[in-house]
């Protein structure tokens, strides 16, 4: 039997507002409990919500960016529920008229290809608190600080097929929301969280099979194994003669297993009505044409710019419009160096690893891009060799000097390249080595291969490096051809 | 000095006659005196009102004036009242010091109102006859074996029985109107966002609004100029300036075009009332009014509309009282849900759970539509009604109650034949229309009122048309006796 | 409309009121009492009525994004019934 996997995502994006979405509290990460929780925030009696216009302008910029239909009115719901994190008793959020409507997201996949997946909505919302489970005496204790700070709610079409295919979106939905400098997208802090609607189908099949909802899954690592764990449980469920169940489950990393949440068992009913301590909300066109125009370069856009103006592959344009910051530098170094592709290899390749070995994000590197950018200037105009920059660029980003220059300077990492120097050098290598000399003198093609490394790897031990490779390489072929 | 009206207690303290402390002292005299057979109250602040009280005297001597400087007032206790318990007549508020003023309170703190207390009400302003408050039922002054009407009874019993001038009240089905009708007070309920919700507990949040309760239409004028006004944490609030409504009492009511809706003078009216009221009318033709019949014809429906939609808005405003964060907990809770289960039933009293399910059945699925949904519809019929009655007249009259005030423990039974009695009072809060209720006479010597409804923001009219009718009458100066 | 007594239990559920079984009659009745009150509602037409959510048709007003709020935990968990460490305590939630 073959099978066909179809996933849905919500992704809870937190707004990067100052304040709360209905309070004028602080959403600062971290603070002490119950610190930045005001009397709004606690549900106490008598008090009423006041909407934050910051995150209505943040939610209209994501529904521009993914080319979505924002109604003209957008109404607040009240989802009535009892849970202590909950302190109102209910979450108000959006139901039957959410700010943003229809739009898409366009991925690229691991071959390069693009993809378009559909967004059905994203609407705002008030995130709950946070319940300790730490033991009090056998209780559990309820922080507020997290209790009104404004969500997105970001629901695509159920048009994700494979785990992989989800951890893209979610990368995909993870720039953008960082392009647009509307959420940090720290999954680790909780500011993006996601929800994977899983469920199977026999291929060919039209119908959708019963769904299961792995919530709360905080990594794009756990995405894709949650998932993938999810479709095998499914399947091996199916096959065994049994029935998928709509439930909510938890996926477990350290067992990596997914499980079915108890608390969520029994079916809820929100009771959703519009809530009468709002008003409807009002979009403008005037407002959003506005703000249109505020949009800045977004990932779709830059990947396709990068492609034409700078003749990068798909592929590396991808990695290089990945984030703002990457892309901005990129695009530093491309300019002070005048050439894209080295600049390009340099930042996909010595720098990635830099960063990605002492966990560094593109905004702490050690090396700058005009720092970078300067460098590979003095490769192309020949004062160094690519092998030299290597050493260069590790001195740089040890602090050892203020640019490529300096280092260069002060090491005396010039390259040589005046011929009757390295000619010189050669000379006394080839002397020092005289029985080596013959010895290839004697041989044929293929063993010459070899042993031309050799008396190379000589001239730059000799020249420490330093002499230029090109003209070592012609010279000492001439020199041991006789 | 209990006998004196705002109005007349503002001149008294400019004219030096006493001071306001000494005013307090008698009124908290007199509330020590008499309110055990009212039971109006259920927190008396006195140290603090007296504290209050020769603050405002020291403002008057530095200078300041103002028609509330030194007003002794009282709140009904859903409006917040920072350090002071604050208990919606409730259990389940047990020990609840608000943690902040409502803006109402702020208000009449700012204009130097000295607060004696906080009144007892139907719990979370569910009732209308002030008989399902946890702090005991409140009696009416005019007959202590009946009701004053609810859920502002307290307020009512206390400023008719003299006890103080004027009080704050909320109406959401006719909770200031109907209260005042049945003892002989004038009271106003604002038009909807007039006065901020910022501190006033919610029950309906759709049809709450604050306003006074007083003696005359000026009193009322003088106490509703300083409670309304735009507040930016309610975001219902309307932000419209406040008209000068002392200023709008005493124009005159020639050209008045008065409306009698014929659906009002029906069979479940007590036809003595309707005489009461017919008499009204006839003095405010001798005013200059004109009068003339028309037609609400979807009043008959307001009833189960408004029990759909505030029961329903009510059931998810009440979720917060769970236990958790404040008031009442019940005791060694098993578990979470027994937590929530036990502290609620054991902390709302009958009438509130009963009005808790009613509202959560019709939100749940498969009853949103014919329930919540319908009766929003009705609702906007009901508001056609009266857009296209004002076109023609200013101020639509009628009785403000069916009946008379019943006897305590009457309509305990039968809790829906007390929700017959909002009859007419409960159409102005569905349209969110300002309504007001002036003494119109006696029956049997219970206070009988009328009910001046108007178009939005023109409360200054009502007030005029209710002191005009003030000066040409003197039921409202009438005193029950033994008070 | 009336209501069997498993449809209480369930509405009393979600409402989180406790319901004993003694008292279970006589809620029911009366809730049937006031729904008898209610369903006269369904003789009216109201065919293309929009619904009126808010008596003034007015629109939500926006507020800046500003922090005005300042810490006040002391004075608002003065009236909790059970905290620790800043905390509001409640029987242990089991996920």
């Amino acid at each position: 039997m073959q099978w066909e996997t179809v996933i849905g995502l919500e992704i809870h994006a937190q707004l990067s507002t100052q304040s709360k979405i209905f309070s004028a509290s602080a959403t600062t990460f971290g603070a002490e409990p119950n610190t930045q929780a005001s009397l709004v925030d606690l549900g106490m009696p008598g008090t009423l919500p006041v909407l934050n216009a910051e995150a209505v302008r943040m939610a209209c910029q994501f529904g521009l960016a993914i080319d979505a239909d924002i109604a003209e009115r957008n109404v607040f719901a009240r989802k009535n529920y009892f849970y202590p994190d909950l302190p109102k008793g209910y979450q108000t959020s959006q139901m039957d008229h959410p700010i943003v409507g229809k739009g898409f997201l366009d991925i690229t996949l691991e071959d390069g290809t693009v993809k378009r997946i559909g967004i059905t909505r994203a609407h705002l919302e008030e995130d709950a608190g946070k319940s300790l489970h730490e033991d009090f005496q056998g209780m559990s204790g309820i922080d507020l600080n997290r209790a009104g700070t404004p969500l997105l709610e970001i629901v695509s079409e159920p048009d994700i097929r494979s785990a992989k295919e989800a951890v893209a979106y979610v990368k995909a939905i993870h720039a953008l929301v960082r392009y647009l400098g509307i959420c940090d997208g720290n999954m680790a802090e909780g500011s993006l969280r996601c929800d994977c609607n899983v469920s199977v189908r026999p291929k060919g099949q039209a119908e959708f099979g019963t769904r299961a909802e792995i919530k709360n899954v905080n990594s794009f690592r756990f995405i894709e194994k949650a998932i993938n764990h999810e479709v095998q449980r499914q399947i091996e469920l199916i096959e065994d003669g049994g029935k998928v169940v709509q439930e909510t489950r938890l996926y477990d990393p350290n067992k990596d297993q997914t499980r079915s949440m108890r608390s969520k068992e029994e079916a809820n009913d929100y009771r959703y009505f519009p809530c009468p301590d709002l008003l409807p909300v009002v979009i403008e066109q005037s407002f959003l044409d506005e703000l249109r125009n505020q949009l800045p370069e977004l990932p779709p856009q830059k990947r396709e710019r990068f492609e034409s103006q700078y003749a990068l592959s798909t592929y590396d344009a991808s990695v290089l419009s990945a984030s703002r910051e990457l892309a901005d530098y990129f695009e530093v170094v491309a300019k002070t160096c005048g050439d894209a592709k080295l600049a390009a290899n340099w930042v996909m390749g010595e720098l990635s690893s830099l960063l990605n070995k002492d966990n560094l994000e593109i905004d702490q590197s050690p090396v700058s891009a005009e720092q970078l950018g300067g460098m590979i200037l003095r490769i192309k105009d020949n004062t160094i060799s690519g092998k030299i920059a290597k050493m260069v660029f590790e001195a740089l980003a040890a602090g050892e000097g203020a640019t490529a220059d300096e280092v260069i300077d002060k090491k005396g990492l010039k390259q040589v390249t005046d011929s009757g120097a390295i000619e010189a050098m050669l000379d006394e290598v080839l002397a020092a080595n005289a029985e080596q000399v013959e010895q290839y003198r004697a041989s044929d093609e293929a063993k010459r291969g070899k042993m031309f490394g050799f008396f190379v790897g000589q001239a730059m031990k000799a020249s420490k490096g330093k002499a230029n490779p090109g003209q070592v390489n012609e010279l000492l072929k001439k020199k041991l051809e006789g | 000095m209990h006998q004196l009206t705002l109005a007349e207690i503002a001149r008294a303290l400019a004219d030096k006659q006493f001071s306001s402390a000494e005013l307090t002292g008698s009124l908290l005299s007199r509330i020590e005196q008499l309110d055990p057979q009212l039971n109006s109250f259920i927190t008396v602040t006195a140290d603090q009102a007296l504290e209050q009280a020769k603050a405002a005297d020291a403002r008057r001597a530095a200078g300041e004036s103002g028609a509330l400087l030194g007003a002794p007032i009282a709140h009904k206790d859903l409006f917040c009242t920072q350090g002071v318990l604050t208990s919606c007549g409730s259990k389940i508020l047990t020990g609840f010091k608000a943690p902040y003023d409502a803006t109402v309170v702020e208000k009449l703190k700012a204009a130097g109102t000295v607060t004696l207390g906080k009144l007892n009400m139907d719990e979370f302003a569910m009732g209308s006859a002030n008989e399902s408050s946890h702090y005991g039922p409140v009696k009416n002054p005019w007959d202590t074996s009946r009701v004053p009407g609810g859920s502002s009874g307290g307020s009512a019993a206390a400023v008719a029985a003299r006890l103080l001038p004027a009080a704050t009240g909320t109406d959401t089905g006719g909770s200031i109107r109907q209260p005042a009708a049945l003892t002989n007070l004038t009271g106003i309920k604002p038009t909807y966002g007039r006065v901020s919700r910022w501190g006033m507990i919610a029950y309906a949040s759709s049809l709450d609004q604050g306003g006074p309760l007083a003696r005359t239409a000026e009193d009322c004028a003088l106490l509703l100029g300083a409670m309304a006004g735009f507040d930016p944490k309610d975001s219902t609030s309307v932000d419209q300036p406040v008209d000068d409504y002392l200023a709008a009492l005493t124009q005159p009511l020639a050209g008045l075009r008065i409306g009698l809706p014929k659906e009002y003078f029906g069979a479940g009216l007590d036809a003595r009332i309707g005489e009461n009221v017919m008499a009204v009318v006839d003095e405010l033709k001798k005013l200059g009014a004109t009068v003339r019949d028309i037609s609400l014809p979807n009043m008959q429906h307001a009833i189960p509309a408004y029990y759909v939609i505030a029961p329903a808005e009510a059931s998810s405003n009440l979720s917060r009282f769970d236990g958790v964060r404040f008031g009442y907990r019940c005791e060694n809770p098993k578990d979470l849900q027994d937590l929530y289960k036990r502290s609620r039933e054991e902390g709302f009293g009958a009438e509130v759970k009963r009005r808790i399910m009613v509202g959560t059945y019709a939100l749940s699925a498969g009853y949103y539509d014919a329930y919540y949904l319908k009766a929003q519809k009705i609702r906007r019929l009901i508001k056609n009604d009266f857009v296209a009655a004002f076109k023609d007249v200013d101020v639509i009259l009628g009785p403000t109650t069916p009946n008379l005030a019943w006897k305590l423990g009457e309509k305990n039974a039968d809790p829906v034949s007390a929700y017959l009695e909002d009859i007419y009072t409960i159409t102005a809060n569905l349209a969110g229309i300002p309504g007001l209720s002036m003494p119109a006479g006696f029956v049997d010597g219970l206070p009988v009122g009328v009910q001046l409804l108007g178009n939005y923001f023109q409360e200054g009219r009502l007030l005029n048309v209710a002191h005009q009718y003030q000066q040409v009458s003197d039921w409202h100066k009438q005193a029950p006796s033994g008070f | 409309m009336a209501l069997e007594r498993t449809e209480v239990e369930k509405i009393a559920h979600l409402a989180r009121l406790g319901l004993s079984e003694g008292e279970l009659p006589h809620t029911t009745a009366t809730l049937n009492s006031i729904l008898g009150l209610i369903d006269s509602m369904q003789a009216v037409d109201t065919d293309g009525i929009e619904p009126l959510a808010h008596p003034l048709e007015t629109t939500q007003r926006l507020r800046a994004d500003a922090v005005t709020e300042a810490n006040q935990r002391e004075a608002y968990q003065a009236i909790a019934p059970a905290v620790e460490s800043g905390l509001y305590l409640v029987p242990k939630v089991i996920e």
